[in-house]
């Protein structure tokens, strides 16, 4: 492939040198828009980035020079909309967000040094994944480093540190999966009831987290990866509908015995009440949307108010003009509704749509991979990042009910930025493979 | 597996399209139901970003409502003040971050914040965007005139109650007072507020300063409704204003008398004997129209009553919650009763029964007969003027109701004058102005105790102005002895011929 491999990697220079730009744009209109709080400061962020990337692109060059150009120019552009809206709304966050990119970056440069030659490696410690992720999994639940927040229990403390082990316990699952579906997809595939065992396994194991960690979001994410990369590997699709089948029974279950969940669902349903109901924040009676809808209502208003121009970068609204936050959790769960607001239906939809390419290169190089494991590794994380976005964002806009999971490369928070920053790590090794001269 | 992959793609890629297709709802079709909630209090403090557009009287030069830029953590933001600190309160109304909006403030908030559905504004509004600079709304010119507001609003003070003052002829209201009222700019703070709600006052129960009384204070008309039942007679042809009746002092009603001397707005002899229709109306004699309105039935006089507006929330620049409409009703269940089989049409007549109207309803019976039977819609917004000064738009006179024929608008006209220079509403003239008008003084329940009811328009033979004068609690005070000279007051100061004394 000669002049082709080279070509690859000056392709993911330019497009990388076009993300410098954007992020130079977007720091300085909001540099702009709040020179009053906000110093010139902020225009090194731009550069730091560009740094960043180009260090990364210098990894690529030398560990996987036949990889995929786009990849990383579009998780580079995700992560700079998502460290402008943090520093847009809280400088002294985006300066941590920026620390945990640069670990983020690092822990890519080691993982693609470290699986040059062949990751493949890995399909042999499979099961040691499989019990990894059930570990990370359930560290929350543990006495003294689990937290819970917001409802849900899925984080761990130690000291300062505060680090979601279900983003890593998802890429774990995903190279389990791959490993282990590699080697049973021909018996699995023949659909005799006793294989389906290690199905209903996983399905319980799924529906335990949920109940575990009071969190339907993460349930869906694992058991939606499972079920993709089940019917990848066996191309039956009575497993996906039997699958479905015994998640929302479980879901049901969930709803009718778990108050956090039922309490989830009725906000998605009626998140507006005319007449005041029971409120359990308050143990008073209010309207709805004053109580348990209050974060959910708060997010549509903020996408409603950016219309199809947006307000801006740095325009927005997001504090009352005394200072109090309107929307909670701004910079996490509900990223998306600030990004909407200050750039609109165009913005939002042109976000929307890097997210589309990403999973299209993701998919492509899926099908671009020669044997079982990369195929599978490829569509397992392409997937769950595809269906990671659909969960959060799809909440916030109300099309499913709200889970408080973060939005790839963009929202703040370390373990999120680490783990895609893995998910990245992989996509490049296996399409450097595939596309390798032999 | 390939076949497969390509399968998942397609769904992960319509999952994340459905994104985009459901952040366009909200985006666009949802977005103005979104922004439209009370909740809203992005969207509330967005609107405080934009320079808000001014209020001014019709004089064009009195401001009613203003900006005080204030800069918060590197935003700028326009805050409400109200320079004349309270006049026409609740017409104007307020805009406050902790307590939204009312009066003008909310139902004109499109053309205040830029945001209406104008080329011009919504041109204006892209390029202040595109440049940076802040977003100017519209300025508003009320048809109000401050003179006369004031007037009014000191000659209520002290008492609860309300005037109206419109132009007959277009329905431009000149007066809009209640009483009391409030300062606006008090309404953020919430020791502010609460000396608002909890101002000691003239009437026992309703006491908000924040109701406009005018369009919301519900009151029994008192013989002032003695109008819609002789234009009910008249117009049906059953009785001609010379009709003659006898007046014994009481009307039979379901075998009881109900004697005359019951009524407060009634002057001179308990017993009248022979009379005509005219003179029944000008002193205001119970028994004449309680026979009149066992003639001619309750529907007659409802369905007039509608030909007037009643039953309807009469059209006008305030949000609809702060417009009632006036009919009979249900006091237990609050709404409007509208069976006439149910209603006793002999005290319906003379403005009982469970009669409740407001003040701007009744100036618009008294707007009616000015205007030769058509009742013009009222209005407050006289011009919206772009912030470099071009008309966005203009408020045209258009006729709301025909109420009557005009040879019934005629005789009511004379009927009313005769009120004013012989009758019981004396206290209204004005020397060289031929001044039309009728008295009311409603029971309480309190012994003494009236509301005091003046519907009034002025000059008769070329009206250029009607309107209502209500007030409340009045110990010892009627139509004609209270009410009658605020009117006259209020005429004097719009008609221009009209020499103060």
């Amino acid at each position: 492939m000669g002049a082709g491999t080279l070509s690859y990697r000056n392709r993911e220079l330019f497009y990388l040198s076009v993300v410098g730009v954007l992020t130079g744009l977007g720091f300085a209109s909001v540099y702009i828009a709040r020179q009053a709080v906000v110093s010139w400061d902020s225009l090194t962020y731009a550069l730091f980035f560009f740094g960043l990337y180009l260090a990364a692109h210098l990894v690529t060059r030398y560990a996987t020079p036949n990889a995929d150009p786009y990849l990383l120019p579009m998780a580079a552009l995700l992560t700079a909309v998502g460290v402008t809206e943090i520093y847009r709304l809280g400088p002294s966050d985006a300066f941590k967000q920026g620390l945990w990119i640069v670990i983020g970056v690092a822990l890519f440069a080691f993982a693609l040094l470290r699986l040059r030659r062949d990751y493949r490696v890995l399909e042999q410690y499979k099961y040691l994944f499989g019990i990894g992720a059930i570990v990370l999994l359930y560290l929350p639940r543990l006495p003294g480093i689990g937290a819970s927040v917001n409802g849900a229990r899925l984080w761990v403390e130690a000291g300062p540190f505060r680090f979601q082990p279900g983003e890593l316990a998802k890429i774990f699952l995903i190279v389990f999966l791959a490993g282990y579906l590699r080697e049973k997809r021909e018996v699995l595939a023949q659909g005799r009831p006793k294989d389906l065992g290690p199905l209903l396994v996983i399905w319980g194991g799924c529906m335990l987290v949920l109940v575990a960690t009071n969190d339907l979001g993460s349930g869906l994410l694992y058991f939606g990866i499972f079920l993709a990369m089940l019917y990848v590997a066996t191309n039956r699709l009575s497993f996906v509908l039997v699958g479905i089948g015994l998640f929302a029974a479980g879901g049901f279950v969930a709803y009718e015995k778990i108050p956090h969940v039922h309490e989830r669902v009725t906000i998605w349903l009626q998140p507006w009440t005319t007449n005041k109901v029971y409120c359990p924040v308050t143990g008073g009676l209010a309207l709805r949307q004053d109580c348990e809808s209050y974060q959910l209502v708060k997010s549509l208003y903020s996408i409603g108010n950016g219309g199809f121009g947006g307000a801006g970068l740095g325009k927005g609204v997001f504090t009352s003009a005394d200072g109090h936050a309107l929307i909670p959790y701004i910079n996490t769960d509900f990223i998306y509704s600030a990004l909407a607001q200050e750039l609109g239906l165009i913005g939002a939809a042109a976000l929307l749509l890097v997210f589309m390419l990403f999973v299209a290169r993701g998919m492509r190089v899926a099908l671009q991979a020669e044997d079982g494991f990369s195929k599978l590794l490829a569509t397992g994380l392409t997937f769950g990042f595809a269906l990671q976005t659909f969960i959060i964002v799809g909440g916030v806009l109300r099309l499913i009910p709200l889970t408080g999971i973060t939005l790839p490369f963009i929202s703040y928070g370390g373990s999120s930025v680490v783990a895609n920053f893995l998910v990245l790590a992989g996509l490049l090794l296996v399409s450097n493979r595939a596309n390798a001269p032999t | 597996m390939n076949k497969q992959i390509s399968r998942l793609s397609i769904v992960a890629l319509l999952l994340l399209a459905a994104l985009i297709v459901a952040t366009t709802y909200w985006q666009s079709w949802a977005s103005a139901g979104l922004a439209a909630r009370q909740d809203n209090a992005i969207q509330r403090v967005a609107e405080f970003q934009i320079k808000r557009g001014l209020i001014y009287a019709s004089d064009g030069h009195t401001v009613l409502a203003a900006n005080k830029k204030v800069t918060r953590a590197g935003q700028t933001y326009y805050f409400r003040r109200y320079p004349t600190n309270g006049l026409a309160s609740q017409v104007v109304g307020y805009s406050t971050q902790g307590r939204s909006r009312s009066g003008i403030e909310r139902q004109l908030n499109g053309y205040l914040t830029a945001s209406n559905a104008n080329l011009g504004t919504i041109i204006d509004k892209i390029t202040d965007k595109l440049r940076g600079t802040t977003v100017t709304g519209n300025n508003l010119t009320l048809t109000i005139r401050p003179n006369a507001q004031k007037l009014a609003e000191s000659a209520l003070a002290g008492s609860c109650g309300a005037a109206v003052a419109l132009n007959p002829k277009t329905g431009a209201v000149y007066v809009m007072a209640s009483s009391p009222g409030f300062n606006p700019n008090k309404i953020e703070s919430a020791s502010g507020y609460a000396s608002i709600l909890h101002s000691p006052s003239a009437c026992p129960g309703s006491s908000s300063a924040l109701l406009n009384r005018a369009t919301q204070g519900l009151y029994a008309p008192g013989s002032t409704f003695k109008t819609v039942t002789a234009a009910a007679a008249l117009d049906a042809g059953i009785y001609t204003p010379e009709s003659r009746f006898y007046d014994p002092g009481y009307c039979t009603e379901y075998g009881q008398k109900v004697y005359n001397s019951g009524n407060p707005d009634q002057n001179g002899p308990e017993m009248y004997g022979n009379v005509n229709l005219i003179e029944a109306y000008q002193h205001s004699i119970n028994a004449v129209f309680c026979n009149i309105g066992q003639k001619i039935g309750a529907r007659r006089i409802l369905d007039k009553a509608k030909d007037f507006g009643f039953y309807s929330t009469p059209p006008l620049e305030l949000p609809a919650d702060e417009r009632a409409p006036s009919g009979l009703y249900d006091f237990k269940k609050h709404t409007l009763i509208d069976d006439a089989s149910q209603v006793d049409p002999g005290r319906l007549a003379f403005g009982q029964e469970r009669m409740l109207v407001t003040p701007l309803q009744m100036a618009l019976v008294a707007a009616g007969v000015a205007n030769n039977g058509k009742v013009m819609a009222p209005y407050l917004l006289k011009v919206v003027r772009s912030p470099g000064g071009s008309i966005v738009t203009r408020t045209k006179p258009t006729v709301w109701r025909k109420a009557m024929k005009p040879s019934t608008a005629a005789a009511l006209s004379q009927m009313m004058q005769a009120v004013v220079t012989g009758g019981t509403g004396t206290a209204a003239q004005i020397p060289g102005i031929k001044v039309a008008g009728k008295t009311g003084t409603a029971e309480t329940g309190i012994p003494h105790v009236y509301t005091a009811w003046f519907i009034f328009f002025a000059p008769a033979d070329n009206p250029q102005v009607a309107g209502a004068v209500v007030l409340e609690h009045q110990l010892n005070g009627f139509g004609g002895s209270v009410a009658a000279p605020i009117a006259r007051e209020l005429m004097q100061a719009i008609l221009p011929q009209a020499s103060k004394q």
